[in-house]
Parts: C-alpha cells; sequence; structure tokens
C-alpha cells in the first residue's frame, strides 16, 4: 500500500511539474537563506572577536588626558609621553612582557615609479613581541638603529605586492615623503582585520626617525602599548603603572591623573557586545525569511487546493480509500519537502562556503540551525500539503467533487 | 445471485438541500428495485434528480431520508472504509461531467481504479489499453484531457468504468457529448458489457439511446413517474 502511496505521488509529482518545481524552489530558498545566514553571521562574529582577541588580550594602552568615556576630544591638551616613559615602564615594572609605541601617519611611499599611499608605524622591537609577528624575510632594527633612529624599514605583505611587484624587497631603498630609507625586513602576512583593514598594508621604522623625520616633533609619544606576561593581575599591574606615571609627570597627591590606562579586555567586551548584536539582528532576517518562505509555499499549496479537492473526490469516486488518498498526500509532501530541504542545505552551505572563503571569514558549520531549517520547512511543506488534502479526504465524494 | 434481493433497493429516498426556507427537495421519495444482470435507462427531464440518485446509488451522497440496501446490505451501516470498498470492487462510474485526473494521460486515467485494487503495473496497462481499444481511442492513448475532445474523454471516462469489469456500471448521460454515431458505438459496447453480466444504470435524454435499455424509469420533480418496460431490447 505504501509503494502504491509512492507510485500515486511520484506521478502527482512529475504531473505537476511546475506546481512541484515551486513548491521544492519555496524550501530550498528558505532553508538556503537560513542557513546561509545564520552561519555566516556566526562566522562573522567569531572573525570579529578573533581578531580583536589577537590583539592582545592581556595588553593595556596608556594614553595621555583624564579617563572619560568614549574618545579624548581634540582640544584637550595634556602633556603627551616621550621615550623615556617607555625606557621607564620597561625597566622598572617586571610584570611587563613588552612596551611599545605605536606612532602612525598616512603617507606615500615611492618605490622606482610606484607610488602607494599607506601607513608608517614608528616602533622598536617590542611592537613584534605585543603584535606577535614574525618575520618572513629579513631582520628586525638593531639596537644601533633604534637607538640613533637609522633609516630603515620593515615592509608588510601588502606593500611588497603594491611597490615591488611581489618581488624580493631586501636591501631597496624606498622613499616616504623627504627621505629614503632602505628595507631590512618583510613581514608575515596577517591578512585582514577585524573591520576589513589590511594589516599588512604597514611599514615600520624606528621610532627615532619617526619623530625626527615624519611627525615632525622630536619627542612626544601618543600612546604607549604594554602587554602584560601570562597570569599577573592586571589590577596590579595597572597600580603600578600608575604609580610609576604619576611619579614622572610629576602630579601631586590630591590630584587627578592626567593620563589613563585602558584595558583592551574591556575594549574587547564593547565590540563583542556589537557583533552579538549582529548577530541577533541577522537572527532575525532569517527569522523573518523563515515566515516569508513559509507564506510562499503555504500559498503554493492553498492555490491548488481547489484542483487537489476535486482530484481527491475522483479518487474516491473512484474506490480510493481515505487512508490511501491520504498516505499518497502525506508521501508527496515529504518527497517534495526533503527534496527542497536537501538541496537547501546543500544551496545554504555551499553559499556560506563561497561568501567566507571570499572574504576570509571563519566558516562556522551551526548543525542546529541547519536541524531548524530542514524541521521547520518540512513542517510547512507537509502540514500545508497534508492538511487541505485530509480534510478533501473527509468530505462527501460528491461535494469533494464538486468543490470550486 | 438469489433473484429474489435485487441488486439495488431504494426505499423512499428523500433528499434536500439547504434548511428550513430555502429547504429544496431534489429527491421526495424513490422506491425502486434494480435486480443484477438489468440494463436500465433512467430518464426525465433536467433537474428532475436523475442525477441526484445515480450519486446516491454510487454511494457518492448519501440521502436526507430512507434506506438504500446494496445486496440485501443496508448502506447506511457500513463505515466510509467499507462504502470505498463496495465502490473500488463492484461499481463503475460514468461522470457526466467525466471527472478524468488533469494532467494525466488518458491510459493513467483508466489505469487508476486499478492501482487501487492493487494490480501489477504489466498487467494494469495491458488491460487499460485494451478497454481504450474498447472505445475506440487505443490511438490516444498517451493525450491528456485537455488534448482530448469532450467526446474522446467521454470515452475514456467509460473505459476507466469498465476496465475493472465491475458488477454494476453507473453511467450518468455515456452519451451526452457524442454524435449519433459514436452514441451508437457506445450504447452497443454498454449492451455487450450487459451481456457479459455487468448491470448497467444509464441517464438519458435521448428515447432513441433508452431503446437499448430493457426499461425505462421515468423521473419527474424528483419522483418516479412510471417504469415503462422496453419490448424491442435485445
Ligand atoms: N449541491 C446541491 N445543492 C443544492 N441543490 C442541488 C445540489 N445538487 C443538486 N441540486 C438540485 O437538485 C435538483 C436535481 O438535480 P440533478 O443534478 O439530480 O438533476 P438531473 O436530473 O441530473 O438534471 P440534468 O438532466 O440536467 O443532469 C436540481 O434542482 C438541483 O438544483
Ligand atoms: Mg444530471
Amino acid at each position: 500500500m505504501l509503494l502504491n502511496a509512492f507510485v500515486l505521488a511520484l506521478r502527482t509529482i512529475r504531473r505537476n511539474l511546475l506546481r512541484s518545481f515551486l513548491t521544492i524552489l519555496g524550501i530550498v530558498i528558505g532553508v538556503a537563506s537560513v542557513i546561509a545566514m545564520v552561519m555566516l553571521g556566526e562566522g562573522t562574529t567569531a572573525h570579529v572577536t578573533n581578531s580583536i582577541t589577537k590583539l592582545g588580550s592581556n595588553m593595556l594602552i596608556i594614553l595621555p588626558g583624564q579617563e572619560r568615556r568614549g574618545p579624548t576630544r581634540g582640544g584637550d591638551n595634556f602633556k603627551p609621553f616621550d621615550f623615556h616613559d617607555v625606557e621607564a615602564l620597561k625597566q622598572e615594572i617586571t610584570a611587563l612582557r613588552a612596551v611599545t609605541t605605536s606612532e602612525a601617519k598616512s603617507i606615500n611611499a615611492v618605490f622606482g615609479n610606484t607610488n602607494y599611499s599607506t601607513t608608517v608605524y614608528g616602533v622598536d622591537n617590542d611592537y613584534f613581541v605585543i603584535k606577535d609577528w614574525d618575520m618572513e624575510k629579513g631582520r628586525k632594527f638593531s639596537a644601533s638603529e633604534l637607538g640613533s633612529g637609522k633609516a630603515v624599514c620593515i615592509i608588510g605583505k601588502s606593500i611588497q605586492k603594491e611597490l615591488f611587484n611581489n618581488l624580493d624587497p631586501l636591501q631597496a631603498d624606498i622613499r616616504l615623503e623627504k627621505f629614503s630609507c632602505k628595507v631590512i625586513g618583510l613581514l608575515q602576512s596577517k591578512g585582514a582585520a577585524a573591520f576589513g583593514q589590511d594589516q599588512d598594508d604597514v611599514i615600520l621604522i624606528p621610532l627615532k626617525i619617526f619623530q625626527r623625520r615624519i611627525s615632525g616633533n622630536k619627542t612626544d609619544i601618543s600612546s604607549i602599548l604594554v602587554s602584560m606576561k601570562e597570569g599577573v593581575s592586571t589590577q596590579r599591574v595597572q597600580q603600578e603603572i600608575k604609580l610609576l606615571m604619576r611619579e614622572r609627570r610629576h602630579i601631586k597627591e590630591g590630584e587627578e591623573d592626567d593620563f589613563n590606562i585602558r584595558d583592551m579586555k574591556d575594549i574587547i567586551e564593547t565590540l563583542s557586545s556589537t557583533t552579538q548584536m549582529l548577530t541577533m539582528l541577522l537572527g532575525a532576517v532569517a527569522a523573518i525569511s523563515l515566515i516569508v518562505g513559509g507564506i510562499g509555499i503555504m500559498n503554493i499549496m492553498l492555490v491548488s487546493v481547489t484542483e487537489r479537492t476535486r482530484e481527491i473526490g475522483i479518487r474516491l469516486a473512484i474506490g480510493a480509500l481515505e487512508r490511501e488518498v491520504l498516505t499518497q498526500f502525506l508521501v508527496e509532501s515529504v518527497v517534495l519537502s526533503s527534496i527542497g530541504g536537501i538541496i537547501g542545505i546543500v544551496l545554504g552551505i555551499s553559499i556560506t562556503a563561497v561568501v567566507t572563503s571570499v572574504f576570509e571569514i571563519p566558516f562556522i558549520f551551526s548543525q542546529n540551525i541547519v536541524a531548524v531549517a530542514f524541521i521547520f520547512f518540512m513542517m510547512v511543506g507537509i502540514v500545508f500539503g497534508y492538511f487541505p488534502a485530509r480534510k478533501a479526504a473527509k468530505m462527501n465524494p460528491i461535494d469533494a467533487l464538486r468543490y470550486e | 445471485m438469489s433473484s429474489t434481493t435485487p441488486l439495488i433497493c431504494l426505499k423512499a429516498i428523500k433528499k434536500s438541500y439547504g434548511e428550513g426556507e430555502a429547504k429544496t427537495y431534489a429527491l421526495r421519495g424513490v422506491d425502486v428495485e434494480f435486480f443484477e444482470g438489468e440494463f436500465v435507462a433512467i430518464m426525465g427531464s433536467s433537474g428532475s434528480g436523475k442525477s441526484t440518485m445515480m450519486n446516491i446509488i454510487g454511494c457518492l451522497d448519501y440521502p436526507t431520508q430512507g434506506e438504500y440496501f446494496f445486496e440485501g446490505v443496508n448502506v447506511a451501516t457500513l463505515n466510509r472504509n467499507q462504502i470505498s470498498l463496495l465502490r473500488r470492487n463492484f461499481m463503475g462510474f460514468i461522470f457526466q461531467g467525466f471527472n478524468l485526473l488533469a494532467r494525466t494521460s488518458a491510459l493513467e486515467n483508466v489505469e487508476l481504479p486499478l492501482i487501487y485494487r492493487g494490480m501489477k503495473a504489466a498487467q494494469r496497462r495491458a488491460k487499460s489499453l485494451e478497454a481504450l481499444d474498447r472505445v475506440g481511442l487505443s490511438h490516444v492513448a498517451h493525450h491528456q484531457p485537455s488534448q482530448l475532445s469532450g467526446g474522446q474523454q467521454q470515452r475514456v471516462a467509460i473505459a476507466r468504468a469498465l476496465v475493472t469489469q465491475p458488477l454494476i456500471i453507473l453511467a450518468d448521460e455515456p452519451t451526452g457529448n457524442l454524435d449519433t454515431q459514436n452514441s451508437l458505438e457506445v450504447m452497443k459496447l454498454l449492451q455487450k458489457l450487459n451481456c457479459e453480466g455487468i448491470t448497467i444504470i444509464m441517464v438519458t435524454h435521448e428515447p432513441d439511446m433508452a431503446q437499448f435499455a430493457q426499461k425505462s424509469v421515468m423521473f419527474k420533480d424528483g419522483c418516479i413517474e412510471k417504469i415503462v418496460e422496453n419490448p424491442h431490447a435485445s
């Protein structure tokens, strides 16, 4: 009997190709979009969280100016730091793993006839520790280069690509505005960061020469990055830094700090809550596509109710049992819904795979959403395929035959 | 098969539609008996209740009042499944409006009752082709109803009714859409089936066609006016 129902269902599917196709299409689109949307959302969230975490979770940033919510206003004129502050932190606070600056400026780099706009950072070797960055080729700065501020630079992969056409850049001289500087190292590729900026689009030079030739200001440092050793208490380190800086900046007892220390963790938390909202938003969009897809399928099914009711009338009049008719319709709905569901899953996952590889975000497979989407659309398909049939099969055959 | 038990026995059958003021009677008390092997014509003006009675005999519809016995069994005591099986195993129905499945080939339409009887595919196909051949349609076996003329559709419906070799064929105006030539062919076919032992109850407007039956039941306003034996029937 089940075999019969299967044969009949397949015949009906083949016979009503357009309707079957539309039903399958509705389910495919619904399932695929929900899966792609949610998995991409989760991938993006993971990506953002990842790259934020990569910034360093046990990292502090010391900025001039009083602590406040939000960015420091430009008008506030607080005493900047200088090179000696960095040295003092390095020497006096043992719980620190690395201390560096990351003074930055947008600049035009020129090699031969090629001209490329990028960002130059004034750093020391601790910068590589904090950023957890290694060299692909060449070397880091030597002590004397750092001490005297020699015109040498280390470049990112994107600079190699843009200026050197991926050829070996070592020992080449590139011009950074007013001065020329020798390439001594090439950084490993880091890829895109949290918000899409290219992390490899950098030129690193010793802080001294940055101050002298680029910022034009011989001593000022606008922020200090410190990385703590594993397992030390953030609060204790913050307290130590605070005391040291107060002393160095001659702040009297009772006066407020004219600098502030920010914990990367707090920044990470703020950013993660933003990405969580993104995920929730995508979830809402997915829910809407569930509903829209569901209504689409429902429409296709309901539009054909008249015809199907008459068909059921004919079958009953010819001697079909109510249960045979229902089994046939159930099988038909299940077959259509599962074909649609399976294609939808494959499509959804493929879309996710393609998009994640193009945008270089992690592919996060979530079997939950696959199951939810599949089951939801199976239910929609079955409910709207089966229940009108059930209603028709319970009618008097003559009423079903005359249904309009 | 005792000739004392009629195959079909209607007792004081009434059928009404609507409630209260709007209540109309399609049948106002029909008493009639049909015996196995009979070929009966039902005649009467349009709206006199012929189709209504046929539907009740075919168990597609239920009387408002009165009792219907099929081979001595009160149909009211059967459940829906039993009634479906009754239709499946004993009856063939030719509808006034054909009621073929759309977008389904003539052959598949004819095969349908055999599928529900659980017949094997090959045998089913052979039988259906044979039935289509009997109504002269083997050349359009793979056409869909929308590609067939009204008369061809009617003949597909006839093939579908006879393919199961039922005990009884209920034909509601089987020649309604046919020209005289084809009508005569169909009547000859029905007559032949009758000779093979199939009971036939047929509604018709045309006295010429009624001539093929052994008796004619005349309907008027939901009642049987008279029953005429036909001396010419072969
Ligand atoms: N579903 C219904 N609801 C209300 N009235 C109905 C319904 N079906 C039939 N009738 C009425 O019952 C009466 C008998 O209808 P029936 O179809 O039996 O006529 P008929 O004798 O077959 O006519 P025809 O020769 O035109 O086919 C008609 O007056 C019709 O209006
Ligand atoms: Mg009629």
